[in-house]
């Protein structure tokens, strides 16, 4: 069992927790994330490393509930456990793996969108702890979506919030804030890593493409066991079909099908998609898709 | 009684079964298992023990059913073999003790594993457990995956007084026992459960959620955490994918996906949370035991199956068995055909599949008749999911994590195939994780084979 020591709702539908895995907490890197499961009858759900504690043997989960399973999640209170956490999953971003000297000579800008804003974090972090100051973009629908900003801005060199709605801050979408950014302000960037709503990372690698500037994704597609034996993760990257567990989380972005992974994501995410699914999966649907919750 | 043929054995009825996830074959009650053993003529150079990878003593096991003391013919097979309910169920008997029992020459050979599998039930009915060794050694063994070689291996050094741990990646143990062999094949509660918790009570510990290359590495068991040695048996779980265009469709699962979701996460009960899409007609690519698998799940889910294979029936390379209660079940078998494109609808969903007819031509490497694509022959199947069923490959993270073990071209391992040493000091391997994927019975000789290596290592050092 995994106990959680620390349960919260950072916005509407969007929860933070922390939770005792010394395993994870010790081997993890930015970049990773875990799979988790509620109870003997619950589903592997896939979630992101937003931060971990080395000392103390735990790591920080963050999930919006998109269904049923993670509804139920939202539910587990301080002191309750998971049944089952398994990870580190995927490999740790780039940059941890390179030579410290060769990174500290790029200017990295961060663009995180939503829930996305939780993987980001870890990665910021991590560069600041090496000494490198870097720029985050964070993208929010509304005020109320934005999440991590205190915590982010103190790892940041400079952060720059954007809504949607212009409830907070700037007003627009991530790509805006890096034209401003490019355009305008003369900023230069030799790497972006951006992750958020597949839409979001689609549009940015489009930018980032006209821009010249590499652009690293980071891709969380539907999955079972994580460690590269169901398959159900597979994207096109250039011309290879990789599994975005084991061969990822994170990709060059300007190779990456967005189209082909949103058909796939849609699978589950989209009202159509889950009705088709509904009758598909028949006696066995029970709101695993998503948001419809099931037959409940 | 004729002796020339096999005490049928009871099944639940094709019709019915096809509807449920219950086992399709009942085995024998203890009459019908000691008439079939009065069947084994003994032979003085018994043919069948060479055809046996763990080389139970078939004749000898067999006798003490012929005789009634089945307690005793439990116990002959546990000197070879720790997984015998498993085994009696799910080995290939007609290429192996079946295949060579004299028997078999005029008629039906003893049916062995029938047998086997009576003898390791009755005994799990009668409450007869293996013992665990008074004392342990002190010396400890890590061993990765808790699959047939895994606990094999963790058995049997366990036997020897070693303090064994087995890691395993996934929530539940047993790894394939656990998510690719159905339950209407292989009952999890009854029959895979049972056999786990008897390699426990001989004091092995199993830990869950453990990757070994991510949670922790090879090295750090070594040096950090006090293990003398590892045997790893993480088998074979990649899946592959034919690269044809339209595979990444909506639709479209690799065998080991649909399996690891009905059977380990129990998609197909209603009382748990994983789904899984059983569609209307699902064609199955590939013709091995993991096709059939794959085909009579998506058939028990409700929908009509194609198994579509490239060569022709005698080359299916599953179990006998699996294809004639495939074949009782309604499974249709669509054979000389290979698929080239998987077509879709405009939302990304497969509503096709494009194949092209094959005939046989010289033999491969191999030995099998080359199958070659018949010119113009395309045509198009009426189906709403595929499965690829079309084998898999050893997952890299431990040899990626691991300074100094060596693998093939393969990605498999390279191991000593008498005592799993493998590149790399006090670490041993054996299984799918060395051979590709092989069959049960394989990998729980290779772990057999690994912990005599381990022991003759360990022993060695002191």
């Amino acid at each position: 069992m995994y106990r959680i020591l620390k349960a919260e709702m950072l916005a509407d539908k969007i929860y933070l927790m922390d939770v005792e895995a010394p395993r994870i907490a010790k081997a993890c890197q930015p970049g990773e994330f875990v799979i988790v499961k509620m109870d003997d009858r619950g589903e592997r759900i896939p979630l992101t490393i937003c931060d971990y504690n080395r000392d103390k043997g735990t790591i920080t989960i963050v999930f919006q509930t998109v269904g049923a399973s993670t509804e139920k999640m939202a539910d587990l209170k301080t002191g309750d456990s998971f049944e089952d956490v398994v990870g580190p999953l995927g490999n740790a971003s780039e940059f941890v793996e390179e030579d410290l000297e060769e990174v500290k000579k790029r200017k990295y800008l961060f663009v995180a969108g939503g829930v996305g804003t939780a993987p980001v974090y870890p990665q910021v972090k991590w560069m600041r702890e090496h000494g490198i100051s870097v720029d985050v973009i964070v993208g929010a629908k509304t005020k109320d979506l934005l999440i991590l900003e205190d915590a982010m801005r103190e790892q940041a060199g400079n952060l720059y919030v954007t809504t949607d709605d212009g409830s907070y801050e700037r007003k627009g979408m991530v790509t805006e804030v890096i034209k401003d950014l490019v355009n305008n302000q003369g900023k230069q960037y030799d790497v972006c890593v951006a992750i958020g709503p597949m839409i979001m990372m689609k549009f940015t690698c489009l930018l980032t493409k006209e821009l010249g500037i590499p652009t690293v994704v980071s891709l969380n597609p539907v999955m079972v066991d994580g460690t590269g034996m169901c398959g159900a993760c597979r994207i096109t990257v250039g011309d290879e079909v990789k599994f975005a567990c084991v061969d990822g989380p994170e990709f060059d972005g300007h190779k990456v099908n967005f189209d082909e992974a949103m058909k796939r994501q849609m699978m589950y995410k989209s009202e159509e998609g889950r009705a088709i699914l509904k009758t598909r999966e028949g006696d066995t649907h029970h709101g695993g898709c998503g948001q419809c919750g099931g037959d409940n | 009684m004729d002796v020339l043929k096999k005490v049928p054995v009871r099944e639940q009825d094709p019709k019915v079964r096809a509807t449920n996830f219950e086992e399709v074959c009942l085995g024998y009650n203890e009459e019908e298992a000691r008439e079939e053993a009065s069947r084994c003529i003994q032979c003085k150079n018994p043919k069948c023990v060479k055809g046996c990878p763990v080389s139970i003593n078939i004749p000898g096991f067999i006798k003490e059913v012929e005789e009634g003391n089945i307690e005793e013919a439990a116990k002959v097979i546990a000197l070879s073999s720790a997984l015998p309910a498993v085994c009696g169920r799910v080995c290939p008997q007609e290429s192996q003790c079946e295949g060579q029992c004299i028997r078999g020459i005029k008629g039906e050979p003893v049916s062995i594993g029938k047998l086997e599998r009576f003898v390791a039930d009755w005994s799990r009915e009668h409450g007869i457990v293996p013992e665990a060794p008074e004392k342990t050694n002190g010396k400890k063994v890590a061993v990765i995956g808790s699959g047939p070689s895994g606990l094999t291996c963790a058995g049997d050094l366990a036997k020897l007084g070693y303090e064994v741990t087995i890691f395993e990646a996934l929530h539940e143990p047993g790894g394939v026992l656990t998510y690719g062999i159905p339950e209407f094949r292989l009952p999890k509660d009854g029959v895979v459960q049972p056999e786990i918790d008897n390699v426990r009570k001989l004091g092995v510990k199993i830990e869950t959620n453990v990757i070994v290359g991510k949670s922790v590495t090879i090295d750090e068991l070594l040096d950090e955490e006090g293990f003398q040695a590892v045997f790893i048996g993480s088998g074979a779980g990649l899946p592959m994918f034919m690269g044809i265009p339209g595979e990444n469709a909506n639709g479209v699962f690799s065998a080991n996906e649909y399996l690891t979701r009905s059977n380990l996460m129990k998609a197909f009960r209603d009382d748990y949370d994983t789904p899984i899409v059983a569609g209307n007609k699902v064609a199955v690519v590939g013709g091995g035991n993991v096709a059939m698998d794959a085909a009579r799940t998506a058939l028990r889910l409700g929908a009509e199956v194609h198994v579509v294979y490239r060569r022709s029936e005698a080359e299916l390379p599953a179990r006998a068995e699996e294809v004639h209660h495939a074949k009782e079940e309604g499974i249709i078998f669509d054979l000389l055909s290979n698929p080239i494109e998987i077509l879709t609808d405009e939302k990304g969903w497969v509503n096709g599949m494009k194949c092209i007819r094959m005939e046989l031509g010289e033999p491969d490497a191999s030995g099998r008749r080359r199958p070659v694509e018949v010119k113009g022959s395309e045509f198009v199947i009426d189906v709403d999911t595929v499965i690829m069923s079309l084998g898999t490959s050893p997952n890299p993270l431990i040899s990626n994590t691991t300074k100094g073990l060596d693998i093939n071209k393969r990605r498999c391992i390279i191991a000593e195939e008498s005592t799993g040493k493998t590149s790399k000091e006090g670490v041993y391997a054996g299984g799918d994780a060395v051979t590709g994927a092989a069959t049960v019975i394989l990998a729980m000789e290779a772990g057999r084979a690994g912990a005599r290596g381990i022991d003759e290592y360990l022993s060695a050092r002191n």
